[in-house]
């Protein structure tokens, strides 16, 4: 098929030019738009600069510059960024003594939900307005619309049912059907005894898998664990160096490859090296990747298939998704499952006003659990996802 | 659940533009699918609460319009409204009388501040200015690393120091003036909105640098939440524009609707991709007819324009619809083709590509195989394919690493696109070709009652002005025809589809 659709896109963009270069060039022409002539003659060098612009992402790439450089710059400026790096130190140290509460740092994702829903509770009757009402509240959490509609279609029912009308009853309904939807899930970070385990973490760019792996790692060495980091992310300016920072902070393994170079063998090599130094987890760190790029979505499945060779044991392929990302987030669950057969969900940054409601609609959709949260930017901000507390936080 | 909103409106469209008349519960059909598209595009609820209700108010208005029957009316005002309220005009960037022009960049945590500061710093270059990048971000490990490293690939440099955030950006600026800087590019720390202390700090970096653009970096996978970051990243900064970026990806990027509707500032740069070229200046019609089905044709054409030779171009379209067209020619098409960016973006451009087609993964590797193959032919077999008997297959397959049947394949499919092609292009000149294409543009013929893009067109050939092409005229002579690019409707392509499915490698 893809040959096909080749040669018809070629056909069609060759006839697209033929008529639409004409129209455009007689737009020009009649000098419109100076930016936007300004801009084609940038790109245009642009291209000039790199012949290669079409090539596979893979070999682009590579073709990031002369790694060596890279590393005696990097080499030489660490010491510049030191400084906030001592500074988060001491907390680390005490922040055990005060492990967050998952309710309790919800605080302010709940004052907003509740916000929404405020009016409702003390309704003696829900109406279709109230109704609408209360279906809004879930798509502005992020529930999306289709899961929204069908949660509230479930509870009209229930409601029907139990004759519930007042707006109390009404809520504790809804809550008791999104707490069934995240119910009966295992949420454990699975170690295999005497294994090198693999812990994969994978998704989208941004979304914070980097940092959730140096949290990762000072939790497994409070556990008794022996983790080493794989940086895996070759492609990022500096993403090595954000996780040596983090093993560093962490007191964890580390190794790392060139800038360009291979994830899969710089994973390899992690897995290699904390068999020989006797680490039982990998943390594998990975490029950030968007799920439409399915060349790298490729390269993924690669990065996964050579994890496992042996000594490799992958027991935990972590999908990190942003709880400020929207209906998007389904489709990285989908298509990252499809990749590399996802094990959990890390929630990241549910600290900020993001409701991170897209939980909802993968636990639901897809029965991917989650299995962490981040909270914070302290090394101690993971914690294990609680539903329970999660959806009564949203309702009190 | 997966649909695009693209072809939530190409279904709602097809359905209205079938009915002749349109009943006020049409019209609330149509909004509700309206509400739950944009939703699902994670456009934030109120903004899709004012947006339906501006176009209820229109569509039952007295607006009524004679040359269009009132299902195309709504689609009109659907476009219209989807169009103003990602902002009128691009942003025009003026600099500061007495330089440097100070441009501060502020987001959550991810969103891509580095990354745009330097992309931005690289388009300002182009632009002919000596940018300075400034490295605030000492919350993240590695991060001024991260802007070195950038800096260094497009000759930018960049000053950071390991105090705080606000003496960085403050000693910059006196940095940019000893060292005859003319713009200053400052990228801070990614911070919460409701994180009262960090968006004090940041405060106060504005402060010290007084920035003439103050850019809020938008990831374009943001859900509801967008609106509250933007409005309060605008209450504290007052924000200049928008930097949209990931919107290479497959989300719908309604947050780039929300934050302008909300925010009421221009969406300025749009990020594209993860090279540092990837970047530009947005364009709100552009994005309006993208979510409408129109396909991103304006961007296509643009980097055609950069890429092909426009006689080069027009020669080999003809050569196609004379059926002329070798396979030579079409290694070189490739090759230009290539020049443009993955293919995977350039079909998502594409005007009215059936969901099926746009849907296929392109693999670019691919282009590399077929192109092993046609190398590997000598010149006579390139433009005489039917002289490869059994031995010249096996020495291509050799020569190319592929196999006997990949390379009958190829030539198969080849030679039926090029028949397809010959019974598109029809009979006569070349010349009287073109003229019935202009003519048939003019009457804006079939079109499956899609949308042109705005302002596409010099004005009077297609509807300039977000216009709809009626649906009229069934494409029965469609073979007569070369299926108008912007207007090559569903059911050309997946005839074409169709025709050359028997023929899959």
């Amino acid at each position: 098929m893809s040959t096909t659709v080749l040669i018809a896109i070629a056909v069609v963009v060759v006839l697209l030019v033929a008529v639409g270069l004409a129209l455009v060039v007689g737009r020009r022409g009649r000098g419109t738009s100076a930016p936007g002539a300004d801009r084609s003659l940038e790109d245009g060098s642009g291209n000039l600069d790199l012949g290669s612009r079409s090539s596979t992402a893979t070999m682009e790439r590579d073709a990031v510059p002369a790694p060596s450089d890279v590393d005696v710059a990097e080499a030489g400026s660490v010491d510049v960024v030191e400084p906030p790096v001592e500074a988060p130190e001491p907390d680390v140290v005490e922040e055990p003594a005060t492990k967050p509460s998952f309710f309790e740092r919800l605080g302010k994702a709940r004052s907003a939900f509740t916000g929404y829903l405020g009016d409702l509770v003390g309704l003696s009757r829900i109406d279709d307005d109230a109704w609408e009402e209360l279906e809004e509240a879930l798509i502005r959490a992020d529930v999306g619309v289709t899961t929204s509609m069908t949660l509230i279609e479930d509870v009209r029912d229930r409601a029907k049912e139990a004759s519930a009308e007042d707006g109390k009853q009404v809520l504790a309904l809804l809550k008791e059907r999104m707490h069934e939807e995240l119910a009966d899930k295992d949420r454990s970070l699975r170690i295999d005894d005497g294994e090198t385990n693999v812990w994969l973490v994978v998704g989208v760019n941004g979304v914070g898998k980097t940092t959730t792996i140096g949290k990762l790692g000072k939790r497994l060495i409070d556990e008794g664990h022996r983790p080493l980091m794989a940086a895996g992310d070759t492609f990022r300016a500096a993403a090595a160096e954000q996780l040596t920072m983090w093993a560093e902070r962490s007191g964890a393994e580390i190794v790392r490859g060139n800038e360009g170079g291979d994830p899969s063998s710089v994973i390899f090599d992690g897995v290699a090296a904390a068999a020989s130094r006797d680490c039982n987890v990998v943390l594998a760190d990975t490029a950030g990747r968007l799920q439409n790029k399915s060349n790298l979505m490729d390269e993924l499945s690669k990065v996964r298939r050579v994890a496992s060779k042996d000594p490799g044991h992958v027991t935990e392929v972590l999908l990190v998704i942003d709880a400020t990302t929207g209906q998007n987030g389904m489709s990285q669950a989908k298509v990252f499952t499809e990749a590399v057969d996802v094990t959990g969900v890390v929630l990241t940054k549910l600290d900020g006003s993001a409701k991170g409601g897209i939980v909802f609609a993968i636990e639901s959709e897809l029965g991917l659990p989650v299995k962490l949260v981040g909270l914070g930017e302290g090394v101690a901000d993971l914690v294990d996802f609680e539903p329970t507390d999660f959806v009564d936080a949203l309702f009190e | 659940m997966f649909e695009s909103l693209t072809d939530k409106f190409e279904g709602i469209f097809s359905r209205l533009s079938r009915k002749g008349v349109l009943t006020e519960a049409d019209v609330d059909e149509v909004l509700r699918e309206i509400r739950v598209a944009l939703l699902e595009a994670d456009v934030n609820l109120s903004v899709v609460k004012s947006l339906r209700g501006r176009i209820k108010e229109r569509a039952v208005g007295e607006e009524v319009h004679k040359a269009l029957n009132p299902a195309q009316q709504v689609i009109k005002i659907v476009n219209e409204e989807l169009t103003t309220s990602l902002g009128g005009e691009t942003i025009a960037i003026t600099y500061a009388a007495k330089p440097p022009t100070v441009v501060m960049m502020a987001g959550l945590q991810g969103s891509g501040k580095t990354t745009s500061s330097a992309k931005l710093a690289r388009w300002f270059k182009s632009q002919g200015r000596n940018p300075l990048l400034v490295g605030a971000d000492l919350q993240r490990p590695a991060a001024v690393e991260q802007l070195r490293t950038l800096g260094g690939q497009i000759d930018v440099p960049v000053y950071s120091e390991p105090s705080d955030p606000v003496t960085v950006a403050g000693n910059a600026i006196e940095e940019a003036r000893s060292t005859g800087r003319d713009i200053v590019i400052v990228d801070t720390a990614g911070r919460l909105a409701i994180d009262e202390e960090l968006m004090e700090e940041v405060r106060r970096i504005s402060e010290v640098t007084s920035p003439d653009y103050t850019f809020l970096v938008v990831d374009a996978m943001t859900g509801q939440d967008a609106v509250n970051v933007a409005e309060a990243f605008h209450d504290k900064l007052a924000l200049d524009g928008v930097i949209l970026t990931k919107l290479d990806g497959d989300a719908r990027g309604g947050a780039a609707l929300s934050v302008k509707e909300v925010v009421g500032r221009p969406i300025a740069f749009a990020a594209t991709g993860e090279k540092l070229e990837d970047f530009d200046l947005f364009h709100p019609d552009r994005m309006a007819s993208r979510i409408l089905g129109m396909g991103d044709v304006l961007t296509l054409i643009e980097k055609a324009e950069q890429t092909f030779e426009q006689e080069e171009a027009e020669a080999a379209a003809a050569k196609m619809l004379e059926g002329q067209f070798t396979l030579d020619d079409f290694l070189e098409q490739m090759q230009q083709l290539k020049k443009m960016g993955p293919l995977t973006n350039l079909v998502g451009m594409l005007p009215g590509l059936p969901k099926e087609m746009r849907d296929v993964e392109i693999d670019d590797r691919e282009v590399g195989r077929i192109e092993a193959i046609i190398k590997s032919m000598t010149l006579e077999e390139r433009s005489n394919p039917d002289i490869i008997d059994t031995s010249r297959r096996t020495r291509i397959a050799r020569g190319s690493g592929t196999n006997p049947t990949q390379v009958a394949g190829l030539i198969n499919q080849f030679s039926e696109m090029r028949k397809m092609m010959k019974r598109f292009g029809g009979m006569g000149t070349k010349k009287a070709k073109k003229n019935r294409r202009k003519d048939k543009k003019g009457r804006k013929g079939k079109g499956g009652g899609r949308v042109t893009p705005k302002g596409g067109q010099p004005g009077g050939r297609v509807t300039a002005g977000g216009r709809v092409t009626p649906k009229g005229t069934k494409s029965t002579k469609a073979p007569l025809m070369l299926p108008g690019l912007d207007r090559l409707d569903d059911g050309d392509l997946e005839r074409m589809a169709k025709e050359l499915d028997g023929f899959d490698a």
